[in-house]
């Protein structure tokens, strides 16, 4: 809770002086009933006459007008200050994901950062608008109401301290009970969502089964689950109101009755104090009201808060890094003796690793899924560190070398193509921001882009998010272009040609294979595409259990033989 | 006008949806009439009580008793209406949703596949799940709101006209207050929430674009970048926001403040009315006008009912902001549910289908502007093996779709076993056909129902043997509960080994005719493997089309099916196409060039 305070210290003022004013009118507003009460009893029972009652009509409505500009100022001084806290916290959880590195992205997904980032933030932005509007007046109009009743006439007082406390009792009784009805609710709609959504996703495949009927039974199944669900949440939240204004009425049937023994045994009470207290009750009963709403808005934010704050709390797995200059004589990749596993897994996902690779050299990496081929290459720039043994690029650890300059050494294209909302330009500028639009052309034409980029409608052309206006393979082109333009010494494509044809396929890596210098890493699942490979490593199990080029591979690594003879018997 | 007329059309067609639920609605107009009578008139009631406490040895008991009594009376009333109306409207409200949504995904259920492939899927689902809540809101607890709110307000008056006309007018004439500041209030706050949640939405596009992919963000070294947009966002919102705060939280004290207004005047006239009635003696005389006597217990009724008096007003111009909302929602949501559904009658049957497909003079294309398919023509005996090969948009997709029937032909026809497609009942058209597609659909259910899809009648040791037949029982038998395992998103099974379950939902369908497309990416080598095998295995005997990214698979072809920009440019085996040196010659080679 602590760590939150500094993004509401700018805001101090707001909050001290916000609360203070609501505060003033929550007092202002339990002054009117006595007014009330004054104006009755000394103005009209006791004889003061009409000024007296005047007078005290002047006060009520000074002290309404009074009231109403603190209000003004407090929930001005709530909005500004829970607004900005939410901006100080949203930016700050944002920048705070940015320095995060994949280790701690895998352990949370993207769409749980999100939903914090996004719901969570606003969740406890509203907790503190409501300290500052509510904390502080619905309690205190409570509490003062029920003390005032105890002042005026203690017998009576005590019957307002009990409607009080069984009105309490009831609100928790029925939130106790509502509760968790409310979550299965929430199930219930993501079910009923869930096969919605599959039956567009899966039209077509609901079509060929002539599932019609048989989906249309499975939504029934559950929007009449949900049916009952809410029915019976509806039940119990319907005795809220009736019950809690039941309870204060017989209260205030109650007092009306001890009142008249009272007012008949002379012990002072006046009509003007019935009539207040009565007052009273209507008070407590909405402030308890207002209580009740504010504990579950708490409860979700502290919830909120908690999920916020385990973001907080992970520390990026990867250091800055050292002062190391790349030395372009030394081998441009090297493993020694490396050995890695993912966090919170026992299972080793690589092992052993040994290769040295020259400079300018075109490696091959091909084995089945979860065999490591993908975690091999992200050990490259540091997107994980080694668990065991060193990696080495151009001569030196990679950690010895500043992380921004290590990373500019490489252009990655990684697994599934995302592009960003922008243009074609704007994320080729991602690859490198000083290049010229020379240097894009180039790039797009390496990556076999250059032509459906221009037909529509060149480097302009606006991208959508996630760049769904492109297809699959045009993606996969454009992110290879992105990886092209920073004039990367080293390439690695991690299965990022799997949507093309074979004949673009092998195009662009003809094009890249003509680049000048530039050692490749391509990781694939189709053996035709490393056929020109200097190296081919065939990894199993975290292994590589085969290494050299096809001609030597095929016929001699068994793996290798059988992937070649499943996709392509015409290889031979 | 037009608005005006569909307004009236989409309130006939809600009402329509009540019909059935005819004697709720009646009920909660009768309980609401209750319930406002009770709450209104016990005030009345105990005023009587408080006048009957006249001072020291000069309570009138029996009075005291009786109004007393009158009063719980009133309360056990009104609280007793409020519950069953509360049951009553639950009822209806939660039956409409339930109604609406299943009217809406049934038509979901019968669209025409154009129609989801035209529209975002998230939007349609907001219709069915969110539109649909937001009806309920708006249009049946809006509509018992203002119901109510009326009501008490119009008794409000009544009673203060029969007690006192003079101060019930004053109320009267203080009433506007209310009703502009309510809408004052209404109509800023809407403004800016509208501004919000654009605002909003661009905040969480952004994130979730960023952070979907962060690890890019990280590779290419522009978390900076990143940041900086998020904040300029963020700077908007801040703007936008606390302003959208500030206005509704308005409301409240706005409504304190005119309640107080309204609480002084009727507190000070009426103490001014007591004064004078005491005065002349129980009767009140304002100049030409004799009243009834003013006391001390009807100006408790008055100070009562000035207490609650604004929030009528209140909830009704909310009610106003609910039901515009509501008829919009509603708008979208019927639109869904008169979607035209596929045509799927027929007269033309196939008892026993051979699988032989004749295309004629196919025309097809997804929009007039440009054409697709054109003039096509293909003739493929029962039996034969197909594969469609050509580059990536060339219509292969179109032309499974234009098979199953998922689109219509523009023009020409497609023959099966000599008879028109468009002849044959819809269901029993693709009954005809196995399908497997690239992106293997599987839903959210356990896996022995994902592979009995087709066949609800299989037995577990059916579902077993396609398992084991389509190489996933040993698969299947390491996950988590075996056969029964739920399929999540986050169950560990392959794309692959999704594909395979697939093809495994075939095998218990037995289908004459085959459409199989093979996947293009990411699959594990020893699955792909796997798949090759199954496929093969079903092909047998059956007329196949394949989508094929295989050489093995384009060999084994008894016809090879080359498209480029929606034609078939050449046709015929393996041997013969190389034979022509044409466009296959070409694509075939150019896999070997590196």
């Amino acid at each position: 809770m602590k760590r939150y305070f500094q993004y509401l210290r700018k805001y101090k003022l707001q909050c001290w002086l916000g609360a203070f004013s609501k505060w003033i009118e929550a007092a202002l507003e339990l002054l009117v009933p006595l007014v009330m009460a004054d104006i009755i009893d000394t103005g009209v029972t006791g004889g003061r006459g009409i000024p007296y009652v005047l007078w005290g009509g002047a006060l009520m409505l000074g002290m309404g007008v009074v009231g109403y500009v603190c209000a003004l100022f407090c929930q001005r001084s709530a909005s500004i200050a829970s607004q900005g806290f939410g901006t100080n916290v949203r930016n700050a959880l944002f920048r705070h994901i940015n320095t995060l590195s994949y280790r701690e992205l895998d352990k949370i997904g993207a769409a749980s950062l999100v939903t914090r980032t996004v719901n969570d933030v606003t969740q406890m932005q509203s907790a503190v608008a409501m300290i500052i509007r509510l904390v502080v007046r619905a309690p205190f109009i409570a509490v003062c109401s029920v003390v005032i009743c105890l002042v005026i006439d203690w017998q009576i007082g005590l019957i307002v301290f009990a409607a009080a406390v069984i009105v309490s009792l009831v609100l928790w009784v029925i939130m106790k009970k509502s509760v968790p009805l409310f979550t299965r609710n929430q199930r219930g709609l993501d079910r009923l969502a869930q096969i919605t959504n599959e039956n567009l996703e899966g039209a077509r495949v609901v079509r060929a089964f002539q599932s019609r009927d048989k989906e249309r039974a499975r939504f029934d199944g559950a929007a009449d689950a949900m049916l009952d669900n809410s029915l019976r949440i509806g039940k119990i939240s319907a005795w809220l109101n009736p019950l809690t204004y039941a309870v204060i009425n017989f209260g205030v049937a109650l007092i009306l009755l001890w009142s008249g023994y009272k007012v008949d045994a002379g012990t002072g009470l006046t009509t003007g104090e019935i009539i207040a207290i009565i007052n009273y009750m209507m008070q407590i009963l909405n402030a308890l009201i207002v209580i009740s709403n504010l504990v579950s808005l708490f409860t979700k934010a502290h919830a909120s808060m908690n999920r916020v704050s385990e973001i907080f709390d992970l520390q990026s797995s990867i250091d800055g890094g050292g002062s190391a200059q790349p030395d372009f004589s030394a081998p441009a990749v090297e493993m020694r003796g490396v050995n890695f596993s993912y966090a919170g897994e026992d299972r080793r996902t690589l092992r052993d690793i040994d290769f040295s690779v020259p400079r300018g050299a075109v490696v091959g990496i091909i084995g089945g899924t979860g065999s490591g081929k993908s975690t091999l290459v992200n050990l490259l720039p540091r997107l994980y560190d080694a668990g065991e043994g060193s990696v080495r690029v151009f001569g030196h650890d990679v950690r010895e070398y500043p992380l921004r300059e290590l990373r500019e050494i490489f252009g990655v294209v990684p697994q599934n193509a995302s592009l960003f909302s922008g243009t074609v330009r704007s994320n080729l500028f991602w690859g490198n921001d000083r290049a010229t639009d020379e240097d894009y052309a180039a790039a797009l034409k390496v990556a076999c882009a250059y032509d459906f980029v221009m037909e529509k409608g060149g480097l302009d052309q606006p991208v959508t998010e996630s760049g769904k206006n492109f297809s699959g393979g045009q993606r996969q082109r454009l992110t290879i272009a992105r990886a092209v333009v920073g004039k990367p010494k080293i390439l690695i494509l991690d299965d990022s040609c799997s949507a093309l044809d074979f004949a673009t396929d092998a195009a662009v890596r003809a094009n890249i294979a003509a680049l000048e210098g530039v050692t490749t890493f391509i990781v694939s699942q189709r053996a035709s595409s490393l056929h020109g490979a200097d190296v081919i490593f065939v990894m199993e199990d975290g292994k590589i259990i085969g290494r050299g080029r096809h001609e030597e591979l095929y016929g001699t690594c068994p793996l290798y033989t059988e992937i070649c003879d499943s996709q392509a018997r015409a290889v031979v | 006008m037009k608005k005006q007329s569909l307004k009236r059309d989409l309130t006939g067609r809600i009402l329509g949806y009540l019909r059935p639920y005819k004697w709720h609605v009646a009920a909660s107009l009768v309980l609401s009439l209750l319930y406002v009578g009770g709450v209104l008139v016990g005030p009345v009631l105990y005023g009587e009580a408080i006048d009957a406490m006249l001072g020291q040895g000069k309570v009138v008991f029996s009075t005291v008793f009786a109004a007393t009594a009158g009063f719980a009376g009133c309360v056990l009333v009104a609280a007793l209406a409020q519950k069953l109306l509360g049951n009553c409207v639950n009822a209806l409200c939660y039956r409409l949703v339930r109604d609406l949504r299943r009217d809406a995904f049934y038509s979901l259920t019968a669209a025409k596949v154009r129609y989801i492939d035209s529209h975002s899927q998230g939007d349609v689902m907001t219709r069915i799940v969110n539109d649909v809540d937001v009806i309920s809101d708006g249009l049946l607890q809006g509509a018992s709101q203002l119901f109510t709110g009326v009501m008490t307000i119009l008794v409000t008056l009544v009673v203060m006209f029969v007690v006192n006309y003079v101060i019930a007018l004053v109320v009267v004439v203080l009433t506007p207050l209310s009703l502009f500041v309510a809408a004052f209030i209404t109509k800023r706050t809407f403004r800016n929430f509208s501004k919000q949640v654009a605002v909003q939405g661009r905040l969480a596009a952004h994130t979730k674009e960023m952070i979907g992919g962060q690890k890019t963000v990280i590779l290419f070294n522009e978390e900076e970048y990143s940041c900086k947009k998020f904040d300029e966002i963020d700077a908007e919102l801040y703007e936008v926001g606390w302003r959208a705060q500030f206005f509704s939280a308005l409301t409240n004290p706005s409504t304190r403040f005119v309640n107080a207004v309204i609480y002084a005047a009727v507190g000070v006239l009426g103490a001014v009315f007591c004064i004078m009635s005491a005065e002349s003696g129980g009767v009140l005389s304002l100049g030409a006008l004799t009243l009834s006597g003013f006391t001390v217990g009807k100006l408790s009724v008055f100070l009562s009912y000035a207490n609650q008096y604004t929030k009528p007003f209140n909830e009704i111009s909310n009610v106003v902001t609910q039901l515009q909302n509501a008829f919009a929602s509603a708008a979208r949501v019927f639109e869904v549910v008169d979607e035209e559904g596929e045509r799927t009658e027929g007269d033309k049957h196939l008892p026993a289908v051979r699988g032989d497909i004749r295309i004629e003079h196919a025309c097809f294309s997804y929009n007039k502007e440009s054409k697709l398919i054109e003039d096509l023509n293909v003739s493929i005996k029962a039996g034969s093996k197909v594969a469609i090969v050509g580059p990536t948009g060339c219509g292969k997709t179109t032309l499974i779709n234009l098979l199953m029937r998922f689109y219509d032909l523009d023009a020409g026809h497609i023959y099966i076993d000599g008879v028109d497609a468009k002849d044959i009942p819809l269901d029993e058209y693709r009954k005809m056909f196995g399908m497997v597609l690239q992106e293997s659909f599987l839903a959210e259910e356990s896996i022995a129902w994902n592979i009995a899809y087709g066949n609800e009648h299989a037995s577990r040791d059916q579902i077993e043997a396609a398992a084991k037949a389509a190489y996933c029982d040993y698969f299947i038998r390491n996950t988590k509960n075996g056969y029964d395992t739920i399929l999540h998103g986050n169950t560990s099974i392959s794309q692959g080994e999704r594909q395979l379950l697939c093809i495994a939902r075939i095998m218990l369908t037995h289908p004459p005719m085959l459409i199989l497309d093979e996947a293009t990416s990411n699959i594990d080598t020893m699955t792909e493997m796997r798949i090759q095998k199954a496929f093969k295995k079903i092909m047998q005997g059956r007329t196949s089309f394949i989508v094929a990214h295989r050489l093995s698979t384009i060999l084994d072809a008894d016809l090879i099916l080359v498209m480029n920009k929606g034609a078939v440019v050449e046709q015929g085996t393996h041997a013969q196409l190389m034979e022509k040196q044409g466009f296959y010659c070409h694509l075939y080679n150019s896999q070997f060039a590196s």
